[in-house]
């Protein structure tokens, strides 16, 4: 039995955790969608009308936040993801924070360019 | 070392090359389908629009069979990763990865060539 | 002459245990040590806490402060304090033997277990080797060998946390510096300790063991290192064997 303490937010309270984190979450949730991706996209099997049907599905405003967030996802785990071939496979320059705030950043111009070009 | 552990150490050190790899051609592959996204979305999207740009199209057919093959093996081992450091214990959960990557590979497939081919009819 | 005091919660106790708080007056130019000093001198002489040379260089004195490990010799208590108070516990991801001293000998075995020792061939009768300063790998080791072993980092990383058998990125960064060594006779032994699920492909780059290392080492980049050699090994072979 215990109850000593254990790494809490505090030990994590870093831009590096944060980005691996975001990282983590991004990539688990855009594995989650894929296959429903593929499965939309796979209607084309049976005609540019069975895939216009599914797309009109598309077009309920929930949908249009969801693909919001995606666009957001997929960015960050992106460029969190090039930063991590950089630690991993580049010359050593550190954890690499400037590439963190690139994804931030990124990530945000990514989800506004959407909902500047979406329908 | 026993074998046992010897060749699951030769596992994993391929597992991570392997994902690390297939990471590289995503990294690739995602920049340019963002592109291609943000294009395409301008206006609406319809599957009119879609087939037009894809349907007979080889270029995109095997940028996107290689997007989805490189997904086959990226997602599959990052998902294998979080449940063996979350759920250590739980492994019926490794059957998981395994659905992953098989919806990935038929569903994906079935929409390159879908795409590809704008129909074969119902 | 008013004294402020500073509300400090101190673990006493092992694995089961409470935090007590006691009152220590605060002086400018004062280090978490001396405030812990200062409780066993003063206030309660039961309490157990490690330190040695308390000018930064020994490592003995790290514990956990407001829930980050750190050096309490080199805290200052105006850089960390959260208004007047201060939280005090032993490093994580040890076991605790009483109050602020930790166990450390599965750091210390770890490190063994990664190969973090040297062994050559040459003796005494032999010519002294020769390691070019400017050469790669005397370099990458350069980057890693100042480590003294103070456990802040494997008190840092969720995955030992996590994982109860990884090696931690002291030991993996000691393994690191040894690949480097040109004179060193096991380092397929070496990749194949630092190999499998207790081993560096299990590091996921969170980073906290390089940004807390009290003398800035970077176990991520060593780490990042094996992981490409092991990879290397598994699949094609290095120049000292396959995996």
């Amino acid at each position: 039995m215990s109850n000593r303490p254990t790494l809490d937010h505090r030990a994590k309270s870093h831009l590096s955790y944060f980005i691996y984190m975001a990282h983590r979450i991004s990539g688990l949730l855009l594995a989650c969608f894929l296959p429903i991706h593929f499965f939309l996209l796979s209607q084309s099997l049976f005609g540019a009308d069975e895939l216009d049907h599914y797309l009109k599905l598309t077009d309920f405003w929930a949908v249009k936040v969801g693909e919001w967030g995606l666009v957001t996802l997929l960015t960050i785990h992106l460029v969190g993801g090039v930063r991590l071939l950089m630690i991993e496979f580049g010359t050593w320059r550190g954890l690499r924070k400037g590439w963190i705030q690139a994804a931030i950043v990124l990530s945000i111009i990514s989800g506004l360019l959407f909902l500047a070009l979406a329908d | 070392m026993s074998t046992a552990i010897h060749s699951s150490a030769v596992l994993q050190a391929k597992l991570w090359y392997a994902q690390r790899i297939s990471a590289m051609v995503l990294g690739l592959c995602v920049a340019i389908h963002l592109f291609i996204m943000f294009y395409a979305i301008r206006g609406g999207l319809t599957a009119g629009e879609i087939l037009g740009r894809t349907q007979g199209n080889w270029l995109f057919a095997i940028f996107y069979e290689v997007f989805v093959l490189a997904c086959l093996v990226h997602a599959p081992i990052g998902l294998a990763n979080i449940l063996r450091e979350n759920f250590p214990r739980s492994y019926g959960l490794s059957i998981l990865p395994w659905v992953l990557a098989t919806l990935v590979l038929v569903l994906g497939t079935t929409a390159v060539i879908g795409v590809f081919t704008g129909g074969v009819g119902r | 002459m008013s004294t402020v005091n500073l509300k400090v919660k101190v673990w006493r106790g092992a694995e089961q245990g409470e935090f007590v708080e006691y009152l220590v007056p605060r002086n400018s130019n004062q280090t978490v040590l001396d405030v812990v000093t200062y409780i066993q001198r003063k206030l309660d002489p039961t309490l157990s806490y490690r330190f040695a040379c308390r000018v930064g260089m020994c490592g003995s004195c790290a514990m956990t402060v407001n829930g980050v490990a750190r050096w309490t010799c080199r805290t200052h208590v105006a850089k960390i304090v959260e208004g007047d108070s201060l939280e005090i516990a032993p490093l994580n991801n040890l076991p605790v033997i009483k109050d602020l001293a930790t166990d450390m000998r599965e750091f210390f075995n770890k490190w063994k277990g990664a190969v973090g020792f040297f062994k050559g061939e040459q003796t005494r009768h032999d010519d002294f080797a020769v390691v070019k300063p400017d050469s790669e790998e005397r370099q990458l080791a350069n980057a890693g060998i100042e480590c003294i072993g103070c456990a802040v980092c494997y008190a840092s990383c969720d995955v030992v946390a996590s994982r109860t058998n990884y090696l931690g990125p002291a030991a993996l960064n000691r393994a690191w510096t040894l690949t480097n060594d040109v004179r060193d006779t096991q380092q397929l032994d070496r990749l194949r300790a630092v190999a499998g699920d207790a081993g560096c492909h299990t590091c996921h780059t969170h980073g906290s063991c390089t940004e807390r290392c009290p003398k800035q080492l970077e176990p991520t980049a060593g780490i990042s290192g094996l992981k490409k050699l092991v990879a290397r090994a598994a699949v094609r072979g290095t120049k000292w064997g396959k995996l």
